[in-house]
């Protein structure tokens, strides 16, 4: 069963997933579009959370929050199940597929062997759409791929029934009924909410704006409290999960104005025009952060001059955002 | 980013490698959004060589502890398959001070074979190929 499926390479997994979906239903929802209402943008440095001896960093929102929200605002009906067996959790995709059903799946990057090998490392908040199987093989719509690929039965088991942090447990959704009239304007109002929210209210320094400053503060200490193949290991994370693939690059804040352009094509607003100049203008700031951290990864040294530089950055990135919400808040009520 | 700044650094890590174009979105000459493609960027390139370095200097270093009848087969293989104690153990469903003393060669020589069909299994080989592995 192969369900005849428009393939949209995408900047990231699950916005790209969430529009594909859409528009396999006639839903015309970019993916700036789906990342915004789904308030996809975040920021957070968890230092005590370490993958492979690593703090971890995210730029974005906790995985399945973009999908689910998305719809929810947009008044879809949509179903989301995890699995307790293997078994149970691909036959249900395979009865999905049978009618006609394309369905997003939550994977580890690991055993995607489509995937460049660079890239596959444990990272389990990955996204795709399966649209059909033949015998074996499962035919499947990756967002961050150019075309369509092709997994064999057990690696997309072992991708869904990764282990690790976040578990998929065979996760996957799909939208059961669409509405013949989308409420967009209300669903981009609350998808702007919820971002200014996020970043600016944790009272705690792990989350939102606060973090960036967390982070800036951090790295300042990095020569003093690291040796330096860790403290350039630290860095080398920060500007991998700002970079990668699915990012859109400088940690989502392009797709993020991009996103801001188009409300302002929906709302007429003149506000919304100049604030997405200005995430265009933080996104800049963070690309610059990047390759300011890349030539000090380079050098391998605890150099403080540079790790101060890097803080600097930092701070002034964490000052333009805080003043960005503050002025998004008032165009979204205004 | 606009359009015209868009960097094309290509960078093959591995021969085997795929070709990958990311989508970007940047401006274009208007202002207007829009998206394009990348190959890759330096400063993303230096950070994914750093990582996959230190991966390939572990792998060295844990097979000099092997050969010298410290570490054991399992810290070698957990570090090529790109794991931590935290993720094996959740795969093989082991506390993590378990799998810790699994990664000492004196106790891996104890170990049975269903633990070590566990791990083999985990890493998508052989338990003889796991046990025989030298360093």
């Amino acid at each position: 069963m192969i369900i005849p499926f428009n393939h949209q390479s995408q900047a990231h997994c699950e916005s790209g997933v969430t529009s594909n979906l859409l528009k396999h239903y006639k839903l015309p929802i970019s993916e700036p579009m789906a990342f915004g209402i789904g308030g996809g943008l975040f920021f957070a440095h968890l230092p005590f959370v370490k993958v492979n001896g690593v703090p971890g960093s995210t730029y974005r929102i906790y995985p399945g929050q973009i999908f689910a929200n998305a719809c929810k605002r947009l008044n879809i009906e949509f179903q989301s199940q995890r699995f307790s067996s293997i078994e149970k959790g691909m036959n249900q995709l395979k009865q999905n597929l049978d009618m006609e059903i394309p369905t997003g799946c939550q994977v580890s990057v690991f055993y995607l062997p489509f995937l460049p090998e660079v890239f596959r490392f444990h990272f389990n908040a990955h996204n795709l759409i399966v649209y059909g199987y033949e015998g074996t093989n499962f035919h499947v719509s990756d967002p961050v791929m150019e075309g369509v690929s092709t997994i064999a039965y057990d690696d997309l088991a072992k991708a869904r029934f990764a282990k690790g942090v976040p578990e998929p447990k065979g996760r996957m959704y799909y939208i059961t009924k669409t509405p013949s009239s989308i409420p967009l304007e209300d669903a981009i109002n609350k998808g702007l909410k919820q971002t200014v929210f996020f970043m600016k209210s944790p009272p705690i320094p792990w989350f939102g704006v606060n973090a960036i400053k967390f982070l800036a503060k951090k790295i300042s200490e990095y020569p003093k409290k690291l040796e330096p193949r860790k403290a350039s290991l630290y860095l080398g994370n920060i500007i991998r999960m700002q970079e990668e693939i699915g990012t859109g690059g400088a940690g989502f804040r392009f797709l993020y104005a991009a996103f801001l352009q188009e409300v302002y094509e929906v709302t007429n607003k003149q506000a919304f025009k100049e604030l997405s100049e200005e995430m265009t203008v933080v996104g800049d700031a963070w690309r610059n952060f990047a390759y300011a951290a890349a030539r000090v990864c380079k050098s391998r040294t605890t150099d403080v001059v540079g790790y101060g530089d890097l803080s600097n950055l930092l701070l002034s990135i964490y000052e333009q955002e805080k003043k960005f919400y503050d002025k998004l808040d008032q165009a979204r009520k205004g | 980013m606009k359009l015209n700044d868009v960097p094309q650094d290509k960078k093959h890590f591995n021969d085997k490698d795929v070709e990958l174009r990311k989508v970007l979105y940047v401006t274009d000459k208007n202002g207007q959004y829009t998206q394009t493609h990348s190959y890759g960027w330096e400063s993303e390139n230096i950070a994914l060589e750093q990582a996959w370095g230190e991966i390939f200097e572990q792998e060295e270093q844990v097979k000099q502890e092997i050969r010298e009848g410290i570490a054991s087969p399992i810290k070698y293989f957990m570090i090529k398959n790109r794991m931590d104690i935290g993720i094996l153990a959740s795969y093989v469903g082991k506390w993590q001070w378990q799998v810790k003393r699994h990664c000492k060669a004196s106790v891996f020589k104890n170990l049975s074979e269903n633990v070590l069909q566990k791990y083999a299994q985990v890493f998508n080989m052989e338990v003889s190929d796991l046990r025989s592995f030298k360093g």
